[in-house]
């Protein structure tokens, strides 16, 4: 007679799996070492700084203007939104004042690049959830978008168009008929991508309740952007200190309630909404008039030190910039959104399913040029 | 790297606080007042200087205090003064909407101070990655393991007087 009960016979050990660097799905070079019980996660390990280039350390070496190329490869999806921060950081320490057609180029921008970075999360956050066509029409979307940055500021990405001062040149003739057009179709395609995937039955089910974190310990590990926002905390730098031109635009807040895998989705695609008011406003408003108020090539900016916030697409950014009178700035420290935001991933992942880690880190829209710098 | 000095002293830019930034400055040194706290304003910031030991004492005071309420860590950064080395940390309050900068001075030979990851769960990887470029230690941290470099990487590159190896095309 064979005893086939196993009971009390099975190990039931803890075992480590190794989760990246190398995986489509932490969207970069990304590891996480998790200590699993069957399934679930017991523990786990994220390890960064892969792509570790120094970017702070190599700003203390470069003249103010160039610079601004190195913020573009740190978030390299919103590249537009990275290099205004550097450039207001320098303008707020200089007092430099900035023509009024150039901010709303900025501004128009700027939200054209959110609209951007959130599609592509939207198609890759479907992948991650295991739908395979949403990023294929946000793919088609996101496409036209970068096209016209490339018009505008000649490159499909690392622009280098918004400069100290000012933006490099102003837009083609055709700049306000061509957003017109385009933001037609994206608000077509986006309500696509929306009904395609947002409230899809395997969706819902893959992210409703996947990772759920409360606004307390949220603001404890100083999340931003759209994660923190998902818990319904309606926290947003253009409309608490609002910079640039944000003051004189009417756009909503979209907030989540349970801070959830899903909510964290759906906050992004109601902002790109928003994101298109914000064009819509700014092209109605746009005057005429010069894109840069000239200044030297050499800048020194006086001596003392500044910290400016921004909204960007992955939360608030915020640069740290010290001066000491010298060409080159004495130090340079940003604040990377994707860096706090990641750091929760501890806290998200404790008892969850290996399937689910995926989503919920996905759900968080990282760029690990950003996180390692 | 060479510094190219100029002649004259550069100029100090300007101090241009807003309303919520005059307020806190009027507050802070009556509720700071036992820490004997240097109280300053750069650019847009009110900034308070504090002794290394008092760091967490502090922080818990202004994230605790009704009237700040700091309860957000939103930069933590070190600066290499090169006699000193400067532990910066931005503070902002998600109720109040203001913020502040804090700042402790630590000698960069023996560069140490406590952790505020009990206060700030999110100072856990600010603390780590300024270990890591500027060997700063935090006492108290859970966690001291290298983040951004790799483990058993030699000396601290964030700091001024690092001198890049010269690595040997093979």
């Amino acid at each position: 007679m064979v005893d086939l009960s196993t009971e009390g016979q099975l190990d039931t050990v803890q075992m480590m799996v190794n989760m990246g660097p190398q995986h489509p799905s932490t969207h970069g070079v990304f590891r996480m070492v998790l200590w699993v019980d069957g399934e679930r996660i017991v523990d786990l390990e994220p390890h960064i700084g892969y792509l570790h280039r120094g970017s702070e350390k190599l700003c203390e070496g470069e003249l103010y203007v160039q610079i601004v190329t190195l913020f573009d490869r740190m978030d390299y999806i919103s590249n537009l939104n990275n290099e205004m921060i550097f450039c207001r950081a320098v303008e707020r320490l200089m007092g430099l004042a900035v023509p009024e057609r150039a901010e709303y180029i900025r501004v128009i921008l700027c939200e054209l690049n959110r609209v951007a970075s959130h599609l592509l999360f939207c198609g890759t956050f479907g992948i991650d959830a295991g739908a395979m066509t949403p990023i294929m029409y946000a793919f088609r979307d996101r496409e036209k978008i970068q096209s016209m940055f490339e018009a505008v500021t000649g490159a499909r990405m690392m622009h280098n168009y918004i400069r100290i001062g000012g933006v490099k040149g102003d837009v083609p003739d055709d700049f306000s008929q061509r957003m017109g057009a385009l933001l037609k179709v994206l608000r077509q395609g986006i309500n696509e991508t929306d009904k395609l995937l947002s409230f899809s039955e395997i969706f819902l089910a893959r992210t409703k309740g996947i990772g759920v974190i409360d606004a307390e310990t949220a603001i404890a590990y100083g999340m931003s952007g759209p994660s923190l926002r998902a818990c319904g905390v309606p926290m947003d730098v253009r409309k608490d200190e609002p910079y640039s031109v944000y003051d004189r635009f009417d756009f909503g807040i979209p907030i989540g309630e349970k801070g959830d895998s899903w909510d964290r989705y759906y906050v992004r695609v109601e902002e790109m909404r928003q994101s298109m008011r914000i064009i819509e406003q700014a092209l109605e408003q746009m005057p005429d008039g010069p894109t840069i108020t000239p200044s030297r090539l050499v800048l020194r900016p006086p001596q003392g030190e500044v910290y400016v916030r921004g909204e960007n697409p992955r939360g608030e950014i915020g640069v740290y910039l010290v001066s000491n009178g010298a060409d080159k700035p004495y130090r340079v420290k940003v604040r990377p959104p994707s860096f706090c935001n990641l750091m929760a991933i501890k806290e998200l992942l404790k008892d969850t399913y290996i399937a689910d880690a995926v989503v919920i880190l996905g759900s968080l829209d990282i760029v690990l040029g950003e996180v390692d710098r | 790297m060479v510094e190219r000095h100029r002649r004259e002293e550069a100029p100090q830019a300007p101090v241009d606080l807003d309303d919520k930034g005059r307020a806190l400055e009027l507050l802070l040194p009556g509720i700071l007042a036992e820490f004997q706290p240097e109280i300053g304003a750069t650019v847009n910031l009110v900034s308070v200087t504090v002794k290394s030991q008092d760091v967490p004492s502090v922080c818990r005071l202004v994230k605790e205090d009704p009237r700040l309420s700091f309860n957000f860590l939103m930069c933590l950064c070190v600066v290499d003064y090169e006699e000193h080395l400067q532990v910066v940390y931005h503070l902002y309050s998600t109720d109040m909407k203001h913020m502040m900068v804090l700042k402790a001075n630590v000698s960069p030979e023996e560069p140490s101070l406590p952790s505020v990851t009990s206060l700030w769960t999110g100072a856990d990887w600010y603390e780590r990655e300024s270990h890591d470029l500027f060997g700063v230690v935090f006492e108290g941290h859970p966690n001291m393991a290298p983040l951004l470099l790799y483990e058993g990487f030699e000396g601290f590159p964030g700091r001024r007087n690092y001198e890049m190896p010269e690595y040997k095309e093979w």
